[in-house]
C-alpha cells in the first residue's frame, strides 16, 4: 500500500552515501511528498468531498444524485442461481488470502441508479431504509474495506430485500454490468422477501450466476447447504419497539400466533387447538375494523380486541445478538461466512448460543478428557531454594525415595551465591538438575521449563521433610486419577468475615478445605504454563511484589478454570520442621496471615468471583486405619507424625 | 553520475505520486471505514407490509404439498417429502431388519452392522411395527471391479414386498462407482430410502435426510472397540513432528491432484509428507518423473511412527472423498487436518468437527503449514481431547456407528425431544444421554459445569424390601429412621418386592419426611433402578434392607457426592482383576488396596442412571440378573463406568455394613450363599462381553472426612460419630 511509513524507512538507508547537494534535493522531495499526503489525508476526511459520490453511502444530495446508468436491452444476463454451487465450487477462496486475523474483507459497491433505456429504474423503491442501515453497519465494521483490489466479498449497493419491488430481468442485467461481478463469484446479496405470486418460490428469482445469497424464507430445497446463509425477515416496526426486560417462568400466554394471511386450512387448525386449549393460546390476526394507516401495522386482533403488537413479545438475548436490526442480521451473515472461509479459527457453537450470562458461569475444563494417566512416566519434583542447602539436601534425599520420581529440578531462585559443587550435592538415582534464576521471584517455581518432561509436577519446599515416601507415592497415584485438579498435603480455607464484610483466611483445624499449599503438592504442568502466562490482572506481579501468596494464586487460577476444589490427600501432619524456629517458618508470623487474607480478597476482585470451592473430604488409601496387616497395605506409612 | 540518476527517477516518481494523489486517482486507505452519515429518513422502507396480500385465496398449503411430492423424490428428498413419520408414531422409533436370504452372501462388515442393528433397543422383528427398514443385501461395496459386489441389485430389491419405492428405508454404503472416476452412483435405484454413506459429497448429500458415516475397514470390530492413543496430556502439546501423511499417489484416474502436489510441502523435517506410486500391476508404465524420489522418500519413515508422533496428520482424498487416514488420524490422537473439498463429513449433523479437526481447503494446500503452525497450544490441546472423545463415542466400532445413524435419524423423527449440540459434542456423547429422559441438561448429570450451576442439594432414599415386616427393631427400621434424620433427605421410598402383602401404613416409623411405600412390578430385582415418577430428586441413595448406615454417614457421603455427581458415591467397595489361570474376569470382595465398584446396597448416584440402566441396557442381561435375583449392582457399576470412563468412589471407613455380617440377622442371606458368589462370577465375564470391553477402572483412594482420626479433639470435627463406628 501506498502508506508514508514505506517511504520514511527507506530514506535514511539512502541518505549516508548522498553528497550534501543531492541531500537538499531529497528533503525538499520528502516535504513536497509529505505535504501532498498530508492534503490528501485532509482530503479524504472532509465531508461531503468529491470522492463520496464513489462511496455507496448516501450523502446531503439524496439518492437522486447517484450516477444515472443506463442498461441496454441487448446488455447480458447472468445465469439463474447454480443449485449445485459450494463454497469449494463457487467462491474464489484465493481472493480471501492467508491474513494473521482471519478476517475477511468486504467492498460495497458505489451507489448507482439504473434504468432501462427508456429511463424507467429497475427498481420501484431505490434504495431502501434497511437496506441503506445495512451497508452502513458494513462499512462501520472491521469487515469493510474501501479498496476494491483487496476485497473477498463484493456487496452491490443494489437493493434487492423485496423481490416485490424488482423487475427482475433488469435488476440481473444491473448485477452483471458490475465491473467486479465475474459470474457472480464472490458478491453476496442480500433478500429477505423471495417470490411472487403464484407459486411464491422461497429464493430471490433474480438471476444471479454464482453469488452467495443471504435469503430470508429459504426452503431446504433451495438453501444451498454451507453456501447461501439463511436470515431472518427484518421487522422495520421492531427498531421501535423497547421490549421490557422479563424474568424467566410462566407467562400468561403458553402459545402465540400473530401471523396475518395465514391459509384458511392452518387457520382452522389453530381454531380447533383454541377450542382445545382455550386461554392458553392466542390467536391474531389483521384488524378489519381500523382505519388504514401506518398505526394499522402494529395492531393485531382477536375476536373484536385490539393488541399492540409486538408489545406481547418478550425479548430474547438472541434477539438481540442477531435479529434486532438490520445491522445485526448484516454482520452475523458476514461473521458465519468468515467462520466457513477460516474454519480454524471459526466461532464456537458456544460462542454463538450462549448468553454472557453462561458464558461468564460456565466452566470449561481444559483437561476435560477423563484419563487416569498411566504410572510409569512418573512425576518431577520441583524444589523452589535459596540458600538452605543443608534441609535442601534433605529434602532431596527423602523425595529420592519415592518408586515414582521421575526427576529433580532444583530451582536455585539466589543469586548471589552459587549453587553448592556438583560433587556435594546428594548421590540420588534419577536425574537432578539445577535451573539458576535470573530474580529472586516466586513465580519462578510455577515456570513451565523444559526440563519437566513428565504431565505431573511436585512443587515441594526445601523444608518438607517430614513428608514419608508413602504419602508421596500415594499423593501421586491419587493425581493420576485427578489429572485436572492440585493435589496436595496440607489444607486451607476462606471463609466469608461477615463482621468486616471481607474473605479471611484460615489454617486452623477445620472440617473444609478449599486449597492446598503448594509448599507439597501434585498438579500438571499444564498449570506452570497457565501461571505463568495466563494468570489475570496483575496477580503475578502482586505476588512477587510481596514475595507471598504464590500458592493461593494457583489455587484461584485451577480453580477458576476447571470449576473444581483441590484434594487434600493424608491426615493432617506438623508442617513445620523440628529444627526451624517458630518464626522461620512464615507461615506462622501473624502479619503474614493478614496478608494472606488480603491475597484473598485482592484475587476475588481480580478474578471478579470467588472460584474456590469448599469441600469436606480428604483422600486416604482404601485401607488406611483398617484392622489389616500394616504390610499387605500399599501405602502403610501414612500420617505419621 | 549514479545518485543523479537515482535522484531523478526519485523526482519523477514522487511528481507522479503528487499528481495521483491531487487527481483522486488512488484513495489512500487514511480512513479506513465508509463515513457515517445521519439516517436518511426519506429513504423508504424495503416494503414487508406489501406482502399481506390475502394468501387465503391461493393454492392451500396441503394442496401444494401433494402437488410437490412427486417433485421433491430422489435427488431432492427430504424427511418431509419421502419420509413417512406416520409410520413412527405408533410404536416409536423401530427398525426392522429383512430375513436373509437363502444363498445371498453378507460381507463381514454388513454381517456386523445387521448384528448390531439386531442387538440393540431399536430393532423388532414385526415389519408392521417398524419405523425404519434395513436390506439384507449387501449394498456396501457397488466399485463393480470388487469381489465384494453383488449383482442384480436393483431387481432383488424390486421385488422386496415391503420395499414400498424405498421409503423409510436406509441402505448402507462404503464405496460407490469405480476406477476411473468413482462416481457416487450405487449402480441401482435407491428410490425414497436414506443413504448411510461414507466419502458422500456436499452436493450429492441430502441435507437431513442421508447420514454421512466414516470409511471404515473390514477388521473394524464389531463392538467394543479400541480406546483411543491419547494416554498423557503433555505440555508443550507438540508432537516430534507438525503434521504428516504417507499414502498413495495415483498415476491414473480421479483423487490425486491434491497428493501430486504435497511434495512443495513436504519438508523432512517437521512436515513430512509421503507418497508413493507403487501400488497396482503397472505402476511402472505409467510413472513420472517424480515416482523414483518419492517411493525412495517413502520407504524412509513408519507409518506408525509417524502418526503416534504427530501433532497433525493429513487427510487428504484419496480415489473417494474419504479415507481410512481419517479414523487412523483420530483414534491416534493426531489432529486431522482435512484436504478432501465438497467432503459432507461423517455424522456432520451433529459432530462439530471444528472442535476436533482442522477443516482444510485443497485449493490453499500452500498455505496449510502455516495455518497449522498458527494454531495456538491450548487449540492443539482440546483439539486432540475432542479426537479421543468422538472416536470413543461413536467411531470405534460398528455398532457405534450404526447406532449413532440410527439416534440420528431418531432425533430427526422426535424432533421435538433431539438432542443438543451440546449433548452430542461434550462427554459422555449422545449415545448416552437419552433425551427421552429429559429435553433439558440442567437434568443429567454431565453438565453442571457447563451450565455453571451446582449440583442438587437433596436426594431420594429408595430402601430395596425383600423380607417381611416382622418386628419393629428390624434393620430397615433402624435404618429407614437414621436416613430420614438425614438434613439432605427429602423423601424415603420403600420398594416392597416382598411376596407377603404390603404392611399396613402405621408399621411403618414416623419420619419427618415423607415416605411412600411402592410394590415393585413383578418383583424382580431390576425393579429397584426403575426410573419412578415418584422420585422427586436428582439424586438417589440406594439402600439394602439390611445395609447399617448411620445419619453421619449419609451425610458425609451425600456431600461427597455433590463433587462428583455423575459417579457412584458410597460405601461397600468390590474389586475385579483378571484371572490368567482361567483367562476371564475375577470378583472379590477381599480386602484389597485398590476397588472397581461401589455397591448399590449403600451408594448416592444421579437419577438419571435408572432411565439409562432400564433404557440403555439390553433385555438379556437385565432377564438375567433378574433370574439370578444378583448381580444388579455389578451391572449397574459396569454401566456407571462405561459412561463416565472413571472409577466410582468409595467414602471413609466401614467394613461391616451388613447386618447379617455382625451375625446378629436370623435369616439366611443372600450374601452368605456360596453360589451368590459363584454367580457374581459368571456376571462379570457375561456383562464385559456384552460392553464388549472391561469398562471398570480401579481406584487406590477413599474420602474421608477432613479430620479422620486426626489428633484434634472430636468436638472439632463436624463428622465425629464416623469415627466412634
Amino acid at each position: 500500500m501506498y502508506t508514508s511509513g514505506k517511504y520514511s524507512s527507506r530514506g535514511p538507508a539512502l541518505i549516508p552515501r548522498m553528497k550534501t547537494k543531492h541531500r537538499i534535493y531529497y528533503i525538499t522531495l520528502f516535504s513536497v511528498v509529505l505535504l501532498g499526503l498530508i492534503a490528501t489525508g485532509m482530503f479524504q476526511f472532509w465531508p461531503h468531498s468529491i470522492e463520496s459520490t464513489a462511496d455507496w453511502t448516501l450523502d446531503k444530495r439524496s439518492v437522486h444524485d447517484a450516477p444515472l446508468i443506463r442498461l441496454p436491452v441487448s446488455s447480458p444476463i447472468p445465469e439463474r442461481g447454480d443449485l449445485s454451487c459450494r463454497m469449494h465450487t463457487c467462491f474464489d477462496v484465493y481472493r480471501c488470502g492467508y491474513n494473521p486475523k482471519n478476517r475477511i474483507k468486504v467492498y460495497i459497491y458505489p451507489l448507482q441508479r439504473f434504468v432501462d433505456e427508456l429511463g424507467v429504474p429497475i427498481s420501484s423503491t431505490g434504495l431502501s431504509r434497511e437496506y441503506n442501515d445495512l451497508l452502513s453497519a458494513i462499512s462501520d465494521s472491521d469487515f469493510y474495506t474501501d479498496d476494491v483490489t483487496r476485497a473477498c466479498l463484493f456487496i452491490p449497493s443494489i437493493d434487492v430485500l423485496n423481490q416485490n419491488s424488482l423487475r427482475i430481468r433488469e435488476t440481473a442485467q444491473a448485477l452483471a454490468m458490475l465491473p467486479r461481478w465475474d459470474k457472480g463469484m464472490n458478491h453476496l446479496l442480500f433478500n429477505m422477501l423471495p417470490g411472487g405470486p403464484p407459486d411464491y418460490n422461497t429464493a430471490l428469482d433474480v438471476p444471479r450466476d454464482r453469488a452467495l445469497l443471504a435469503g430470508g424464507g429459504f426452503s431446504t430445497w433451495t438453501y444451498r447447504q454451507g453456501y447461501d446463509v439463511s436470515i431472518p425477515v427484518y421487522s422495520p416496526l421492531s427498531a421501535d419497539v423497547d421490549l421490557p426486560e422479563r424474568q424467566p417462568g410462566p407467562r400468561h400466554y403458553f402459545i402465540l400466533s400473530s401471523q396475518t394471511a395465514i391459509h384458511r386450512e392452518y387457520r382452522a387448525e389453530l381454531e380447533r387447538l383454541k377450542e382445545e386449549n382455550g386461554e392458553a393460546l392466542l390467536l391474531l390476526d389483521k384488524c378489519s375494523n381500523l382505519s388504514q394507516g401506518a398505526a394499522s401495522a402494529r395492531k393485531r386482533c382477536y375476536k373484536g380486541q385490539v393488541y399492540d403488537y409486538p408489545q406481547i413479545l418478550q425479548a430474547r438475548w438472541f434477539w438481540e445478538a442477531y435479529f434486532s436490526s438490520m445491522k445485526a442480521i448484516g454482520l452475523t451473515t458476514l461473521q458465519i461466512i468468515n467462520d466457513r472461509i477460516y474454519p480454524y479459527a471459526a466461532r464456537t457453537y458456544e460462542q454463538w448460543n450462549n448468553p454472557p450470562v453462561v458464558k461468564w458461569s460456565s466452566v470449561n475444563s481444559p483437561l476435560f478428557l477423563p484419563l487416569i494417566p498411566p504410572r510409569a512416566p512418573g512425576f518431577t519434583a520441583v524444589v523452589l531454594t535459596y540458600d538452605r542447602v543443608e534441609s535442601l539436601f534433605r529434602v532431596i534425599t527423602e523425595i529420592s525415595k519415592v518408586p515414582s520420581l521421575a526427576k529433580l529440578l532444583v530451582v536455585w531462585n539466589n543469586q548471589n551465591k552459587s549453587p553448592p559443587e556438583e560433587t556435594l550435592w546428594p548421590k540420588i538415582s534419577v536425574p537432578l538438575k539445577v535451573v539458576r534464576t535470573k530474580e529472586n521471584k516466586l513465580s519462578n517455581r510455577f515456570f513451565p521449563y523444559d526440563e519437566i518432561e513428565t504431565e505431573a509436577v511436585l512443587a515441594i519446599d526445601d523444608d518438607i521433610i517430614m513428608l514419608t515416601s508413602d504419602e508421596l507415592q500415594f499423593g501421586y497415584e491419587v493425581w493420576r486419577e485427578f489429572p485436572d485438579r492440585l493435589v496436595g498435603y496440607p489444607g486451607r480455607l476462606h471463609l466469608w468475615d461477615h463482621e468486616m464484610g471481607k474473605w479471611k483466611y484460615e489454617s486452623e483445624w477445620t472440617n473444609e478445605v478449599s486449597m492446598v499449599l503448594t509448599g507439597a503438592a501434585f498438579y500438571h504442568k499444564y498449570f506452570n504454563y497457565l501461571y505463568t502466562y495466563k494468570m489475570p490482572g496483575d496477580i503475578k506481579n502482586w505476588v512477587d511484589a510481596h514475595m507471598n501468596c504464590e500458592d493461593i494464586a494457583m489455587n484461584f487460577l485451577v480453580a477458576n478454570i476447571t470449576g473444581k476444589a483441590p484434594i487434600k490427600v493424608t491426615p493432617r501432619k506438623k508442617f513445620k520442621c523440628p529444627e526451624c524456629t517458630a518464626i522461620d517458618g512464615l507461615s506462622l508470623d501473624q502479619t503474614h496471615m493478614v496478608e494472606r487474607s488480603e491475597c484473598i480478597n485482592k484475587f476475588a476482585s481480580v478474578f471478579g468471583t470467588m472460584p474456590l470451592k469448599v469441600v469436606e473430604h480428604r483422600a486416604d488409601p482404601v485401607l488406611y486405619k483398617d484392622d489389616f496387616p500394616e504390610k499387605l497395605k500399599s501405602f502403610p506409612n501414612i500420617g505419621s507424625l | 553520475m549514479q545518485a543523479k540518476k537515482r535522484y531523478l527517477i526519485l523526482l519523477s516518481a514522487g511528481a507522479c505520486l503528487i499528481l495521483l494523489f491531487c487527481l483522486g486517482g488512488i484513495q489512500v486507505p487514511l480512513s479506513r471505514r465508509g463515513p457515517s452519515r445521519p439516517h436518511d429518513r426519506r429513504l423508504s422502507g424495503y416494503g414487508p407490509g406489501a406482502r399481506c396480500d390475502d394468501l387465503t385465496e391461493h393454492i392451500s398449503p396441503r394442496q401444494k404439498r401433494d402437488a410437490n411430492s412427486g417433485l421433491y423424490t430422489g435427488k431432492r428428498c427430504r424427511m418431509e417429502s419421502c419420509f413417512d413419520f406416520s409410520l413412527c408414531e405408533r410404536n416409536g422409533f423401530k427398525v426392522y431388519v429383512y430375513p436373509q436370504q437363502k444363498g445371498e452372501k453378507l460381507s463381514e462388515s454388513y454381517q456386523n452392522i445387521l448384528s448390531s442393528i439386531e442387538g440393540s433397543r431399536f430393532y423388532t422383528s414385526d415389519p408392521g411395527q417398524a419405523c425404519l427398514f434395513v436390506l439384507s443385501l449387501d449394498t456396501l461395496d457397488r466399485d463393480q471391479l470388487s469381489p465384494q459386489y453383488v449383482h442384480n441389485l436393483k431387481a432383488k430389491i424390486q421385488s422386496l414386498p415391503l420395499w414400498n419405492g424405498g421409503k423409510n428405508h436406509i441402505i448402507f454404503n462404503l464405496y460407490s462407482g469405480t476406477w476411473p472416476d468413482y462416481t457416487e452412483d450405487l449402480g441401482f435405484d435407491i428410490g425414497l430410502a436414506m443413504l448411510a454413506k461414507a466419502s458422500i459429497s456436499t452436493e450429492n448429500f441430502r441435507p437431513d435426510f442421508d447420514v454421512s458415516i466414516p470409511l471404515f475397514s473390514k477388521d473394524h470390530p464389531r463392538t467394543g472397540g479400541e480406546k483411543g492413543y491419547l494416554k498423557y496430556n503433555t505440555i508443550p502439546p507438540y508432537r516430534k513432528y507438525m503434521l504428516v501423511f504417507k499414502g498413495k499417489r495415483y498415476l491414473t484416474g480421479i483423487g490425486s491432484d491434491t497428493r501430486n502436489a504435497l511434495y512443495h510441502i513436504h519438508n523432512s523435517e517437521d512436515v513430512v509428507l509421503l507418497t508413493t506410486c507403487k501400488h497396482g500391476k503397472d505402476w511402472q508404465k505409467h510413472k513420472d518423473a517424480r515416482c523414483n524420489k518419492d517411493n525412495a522418500e517413502y520407504d524412509k519413515y513408519d507409518y506408525r511412527e509417524m502418526l503416534y508422533n504427530s501433532t497433525f496428520c493429513l487427510v487428504p482424498r484419496g480415489r473417494r472423498l474419504g479415507s481410512f487416514r481419517f479414523l487412523e488420524a483420530l483414534q491416534a490422537a493426531c489432529v486431522p487436518v482435512m484436504l478432501s473439498n465438497g467432503w459432507e463429513l461423517p455424522f456432520s449433523e451433529i459432530i462439530d468437527w471444528n472442535r476436533a479437526a482442522v477443516i482444510g481447503d485443497e485449493r490453499l494446500l500452500l498455505q496449510i503449514p502455516s495455518t497449522v503452525h498458527s494454531i495456538h497450544q491450548d487449540k492443539i490441546l482440546s483439539l486432540r481431547q475432542q479426537t479421543q472423545f468422538l472416536w470413543e463415542a461413536y467411531f470405534n466400532s460398528v455398532e457405534k456407528i450404526v447406532l449413532t445413524t440410527l439416534e440420528i435419524i431418531q432425533d430427526r423423527v422426535l424432533l421435538h425431544t433431539s438432542r443438543s449440540n451440546l449433548m452430542w459434542n461434550s462427554l459422555p456423547g449422545g449415545l448416552f444421554t437419552l433425551p427421552q429422559y429429559s429435553t433439558s441438561l440442567r437434568d443429567f448429570p454431565f453438565y453442571y459445569a457447563e451450565l455453571g450451576i451446582k449440583p442438587p442439594s437433596k436426594f431420594t432414599a429408595i430402601i430395596h424390601v425383600v423380607t417381611p415386616l416382622v418386628s419393629q427393631s428390624q434393620p430397615v427400621m433402624k435404618l429407614l429412621v437414621a436416613v430420614a434424620k438425614s438434613q439432605y433427605c427429602a423423601q424415603v421410598i420403600v420398594l416392597w418386592n416382598c411376596e407377603k402383602p404390603l404392611p399396613a401404613k402405621h408399621r411403618w416409623p414416623a419420619t419427618s419426611v415423607p415416605v411412600t411405600v411402592i410394590e415393585g412390578e413383578s418383583k424382580v430385582i431390576s425393579s429397584r433402578f426403575l426410573p419412578y415418577n415418584t422420585i422427586p430428586t436428582d439424586a438417589v441413595l440406594s439402600l439394602d434392607e439390611d445395609t447399617v448406615l448411620s445419619t453421619t454417614e449419609v451425610d458425609f457421603a451425600f456431600t461427597v457426592w455433590q463433587s462428583f455427581p455423575d459417579r457412584i458415591v458410597g460405601y461397600p467397595a468390590r474389586s475385579h482383576f483378571w484371572d490368567s489361570n482361567k483367562e476371564r474376569w475375577g470378583y472379590t470382595s477381599k480386602w484389597t488396596n485398590d476397588y472397581s465398584m461401589v455397591l448399590t446396597g449403600a451408594a448416592i448416584y444421579h437419577k438419571y442412571y435408572h432411565d439409562l440402566y432400564t433404557t440403555y441396557l439390553p433385555a438379556s442381561l437385565k432377564i438375567m440378573v433378574d433370574q439370578m435375583s444378583n448381580c444388579e449392582d455389578i451391572l449397574m457399576n459396569f454401566l456407571v463406568s462405561l459412561v463416565t470412563k472413571l472409577p466410582p468412589i468409595k467414602v471413609t471407613q466401614k467394613k461391616q455394613y451388613k447386618e447379617t455380617m455382625m451375625g446378629q440377622s436370623s435369616r439366611a442371606s443372600r450374601w452368605a450363599d456360596p453360589d451368590h458368589f459363584a454367580q457374581r462370577q459368571t456376571c462379570m465375564n457375561k456383562f464385559a462381553s456384552w460392553f464388549g470391553a472391561m469398562p471398570l477402572v480401579h481406584s487406590q483412594m477413599r474420602l474421608d472426612p477432613v479430620l479422620f482420626k486426626d489428633q484434634v479433639s472430636i468436638l472439632r470435627k463436624k463428622y465425629r460419630d464416623i469415627e466412634r463406628l
